[in-house]
C-alpha cells in the first residue's frame, strides 16, 4: 500500500467491543452496555457509533450514556431492521464491531454552560438526549434551570423507568411527562409532547432547547417554539438519518447541503439555514 | 516538466511494452460505442473515441469492492488492492471528475481504499479528438485539464504531444522512442486545446457555469422538478454513468462456511427509491421529483459548496444519452431555470 495510506487508519474498520449487559426494556427496546476491547472510548454527548454484527451489517446508534459514566458505553436498540434484530439476538459476552465515535455536530456541552436548558424528547428520542441529560446532571452546578419533557406513545413503551422516577423526585430539575394514549396505569398528561409546552411557556424564550424524536415531531415542535418566539440559535435538533458510512462519503444521510453524519447529527437550527429536508 | 513528440506507431509500441509489465485499461470498441476495458493488445486501443459508455471512475470505485473480511463473532481485517495499473486515454472532463472525487475522498475522513487505488494508478489523459454528440464540457470549463494526470497526450494528426506532469509520467515516457517537442509542435497542441475549449459544446448553457449555485438558490420550489420527474423511471442510469456520482451502499456477504465473510461496498444512486429509507419504513426523500431535484442540486450547489465553487457536472453528456425518457440533460433544466429566474 502507498505511504500516505499506511499512515492513516482505515475509516471503515470496526474495533471489537464486548457486550457487558443486555436488558429488554419493553417489547421492542433492548438496552446494551459494552466496553471497547482496546480501552475506553472518549466521546461527546450527541455522537454516535456504527455498530457491526459481522455477517449482517452495520447500523448507526447514538450513544445513550454520558461520558461522565466510566463503566462502559450504553445504547438502546429498537428491534426494527436487520442489524437491530441481529443485535437483539446476541448475548452478554458476545463481540460486536464499533466504529466511532462519529459526528462532529454534537450537543453544545460547553456553549450552554450557565444557561437554562429544555430537553424535548419524543419516544426513542430520549435515548440520544439522555447522554446530554445525564452529563448535565453529573455537572449540575455548571448549568442553569433544567427542564425535561418526555412524550411516549403508550404506557407499555416507557423505558429507563427507574431513572425517570429519580428525575420526578429530584428538586433540581423539572421533569414533565405525557403519554399519547390514555392508560389505566397513567394519571398524568395525555397527548403528544407539544401539549407539555404551554406548561413551561414562560421559560422557553430564555432557554436552550434540545429536540430529539421521531421525524414527524420536529415540525410540530418548531411550530410551537415559533409561537413563543424562541430564537433559532437557541434550538438544537438531533436529526437521525440512514447512515451507511458515517464519515460523509456514501450520501445516504444528506439533508440538502448537509451530511447528518459529519455535520450533525445535532444541528443548531439557525445554522441549518434553508434546509427543508431537515424537517 | 517533459514535453515530447511521439509518433502514433511509437506510442503503440510503448503501450505494448507497458502491457507486458502492468495492467493497462484503455478505451476500446464495444459494438458501435466505446468503453474502458483491460487492454491485451495495444492495437485495440481507440484513442480517437468520442465518449465511453462508463466513466473511468470504476477503476477507483469499483461497482462492488471488498472493504473488509471478517469472522462471524470475531475480528475484521482491512482489504486493499495492491495492483499498480495504467489508466490510458482519460478525457479532460473525466480527469476533472477524478480530481473532484480525490478531494471528496481525501478531505476530512481519509478514504484509503479509494486513495490507495488512486496512488497505484498512472493516468494518461488525452485531449478529445472527436466530440461526442452530447458533450458540453466547453460550457462547464472542463474541455481541457491542467492537473491530476501523470501524462497528457494531445493528438496533432500524425503524432501525439506527450506532456509528463509527474515523475511517474516522465518514467513512462522515458521508455518511448520520442523526440523533444518543437515550438511548432507546441503550437499545434495549443490549437487543439483552444479549439476544444470552444467546440465541445453540443448543448449550450445560458449562464456561466459558475452562476449555477446562485441560480439554484432561487429554484428549490420551481415546478421544473415535478414536471421533469413525471416521466422519470427512477432507474438511476444517470447516477450510474455520471463520472462525479460516487454514492455507495455497504453490505455484508457471508461465505459458504457461515463463519467468514466480506463487507462490500457497491454503487448506489440518489435517484433510486429507498436510497434514504430507514427501518422500518421511513423514507426521507420518497418523492421522485425530490430525488430528481436532489441530483441536480448536488451537481450545481451542494458539491460545489464543498469544492470551493467547482461545479460537480463535468459536461460529459453521458446522462443525456443514458436517460430513456430524455429528462436528465442538466443543461435543459438549468436553462429552464435561467429563463424563469435568471434575471430575478
Amino acid at each position: 500500500m502507498c505511504e500516505c495510506c499506511t499512515t492513516k487508519k482505515d475509516i471503515y474498520l470496526p474495533q471489537l467491543a464486548t457486550i457487558e449487559k443486555m436488558r429488554l426494556m419493553n417489547d421492542t427496546e433492548m438496552y446494551f452496555r459494552f466496553n471497547m476491547d482496546d480501552g475506553p472510548m472518549d466521546f461527546i454527548p450527541g455522537q454516535f457509533v456504527e455498530v457491526s454484527v459481522a455477517g449482517v451489517g452495520e447500523a448507526p446508534f447514538t450513544i445513550s450514556s454520558s461520558p461522565t459514566q466510566k463503566d462502559g458505553i450504553e445504547m438502546v436498540v429498537r428491534r426494527i431492521g436487520n442489524v437491530s434484530k441481529a443485535l437483539h439476538n446476541l448475548k452478554t459476552g458476545d463481540k460486536i464491531g464499533i466504529r466511532g465515535p462519529l459526528g462532529e455536530g454534537v450537543y453544545p456541552v460547553e456553549e450552554v454552560k450557565g444557561k437554562d436548558i429544555v430537553f424535548i424528547c419524543g419516544g426513542i428520542g430520549l435515548v440520544p438526549q439522555r447522554s446530554f441529560i445525564n452529563y448535565v446532571l453529573d455537572n449540575r452546578d455548571d448549568y442553569g434551570h433544567v427542564t425535561i419533557l418526555l412524550g411516549t406513545k403508550c404506557h407499555n413503551q416507557r423505558f429507563f423507568q427507574s431513572e425517570l422516577e429519580q428525575w420526578t423526585t429530584r428538586d433540581d430539575i423539572h421533569f414533565l411527562e405525557t403519554i399519547d394514549e390514555a392508560h389505566d396505569c397513567w394519571n398524568g398528561n395525555v397527548g403528544v409532547v407539544t401539549t407539555l409546552l404551554p406548561k413551561i411557556e414562560s421559560e422557553l424564550a430564555s432557554s436552550e432547547i434540545m429536540v430529539c424524536g421521531p421525524p414527524i415531531m420536529y415540525k410540530f415542535v418548531l411550530m410551537a417554539l415559533a409561537e413563543d418566539n424562541v430564537p433559532h440559535d437557541q434550538i438544537y435538533l438531533n436529526l437521525e438519518r440512514k447512515m451507511k458510512c458515517g464519515v460523509g462519503k456514501c450520501g445516504h444521510c444528506q439533508i440538502n447541503n448537509y451530511y447528518a453524519c459529519v455535520d450533525g447529527p445535532v444541528f443548531k437550527y439557525s445554522d441549518l439555514g434553508i434546509a427543508p429536508e431537515a424537517i | 516538466m517533459t514535453v515530447k513528440k511521439i509518433t502514433k506507431a511509437d506510442f503503440t509500441d510503448l503501450i505494448e511494452k507497458v502491457i507486458a509489465s502492468q495492467k493497462v485499461y484503455a478505451p476500446q470498441a464495444k459494438g458501435d460505442k466505446y468503453d474502458f476495458a483491460p487492454l491485451t493488445s495495444a492495437g485495440d486501443m481507440k484513442l480517437d473515441y468520442d465518449v465511453t459508455l462508463q466513466p473511468p471512475k470504476k477503476y477507483f470505485i469499483p461497482p462492488v469492492e471488498t472493504l473488509l473480511t471478517f469472522e462471524v463473532g470475531g475480528g475484521y481485517q482491512s482489504q486493499f488492492d495492491e495492483e499498480k495499473f495504467v489508466l490510458l486515454g482519460v478525457h479532460p472532463y473525466d480527469m476533472v471528475a477524478i480530481n473532484q472525487i480525490d478531494k471528496l475522498f481525501s478531505d476530512g475522513h481519509f478514504d484509503n481504499h479509494y486513495m490507495n487505488r488512486r496512488t497505484n494508478a498512472t493516468i494518461i489523459a488525452l485531449d478529445v479528438v472527436n466530440a461526442s454528440k452530447n458533450v458540453f464540457a466547453s460550457e462547464i470549463g472542463t474541455a481541457t485539464v491542467k492537473q491530476g494526470y501523470d501524462l497528457l497526450l494531445t493528438d496533432i494528426g500524425d503524432a501525439y504531444i506527450a506532456e509528463a506532469a509527474t515523475e511517474k509520467g516522465a518514467a513512462l515516457l522515458a521508455g518511448a522512442n520520442a523526440a523533444d517537442a518543437t515550438d511548432d509542435d507546441l503550437a499545434k497542441k495549443q490549437k487543439v486545446q483552444s479549439d476544444n475549449e470552444l467546440s465541445l459544446s453540443k448543448h449550450l448553457l445560458k449562464c456561466p457555469a459558475s452562476d449555477l449555485p446562485k441560480l439554484l438558490e432561487k429554484a428549490y420550489d420551481h415546478p421544473v422538478w415535478e414536471e421533469q420527474a413525471e416521466t422519470c423511471f427512477a432507474c438511476g442510469s444517470c447516477n450510474q454513468v455520471c463520472p462525479t456520482c460516487y454514492c455507495f451502499n455497504v453490505q455484508d456477504d457471508v461465505n459458504w462456511d457461515m463463519k467468514t465473510g466480506e463487507r462490500k461496498r457497491a454503487w448506489d444512486g440518489c435517484m433510486l427509491d429507498g436510497f434514504t429509507k430507514c427501518a422500518p419504513d421511513h423514507e426521507f426523500r420518497k418523492n421522485r421529483a425530490d430525488r430528481f431535484r436532489h441530483r441536480l442540486f448536488r451537481k450545481g450547489k451542494y458539491v460545489p459548496y464543498k469544492l470551493g465553487g467547482e461545479i460537480a457536472c463535468v459536461g460529459c453528456g453521458r446522462c443525456v444519452g443514458a436517460c430513456l425518457p430524455d429528462i436528465a440533460n442538466p443543461v435543459n433544466v438549468y436553462n429552464r431555470l435561467f429563463d424563469d429566474l435568471g434575471n430575478g
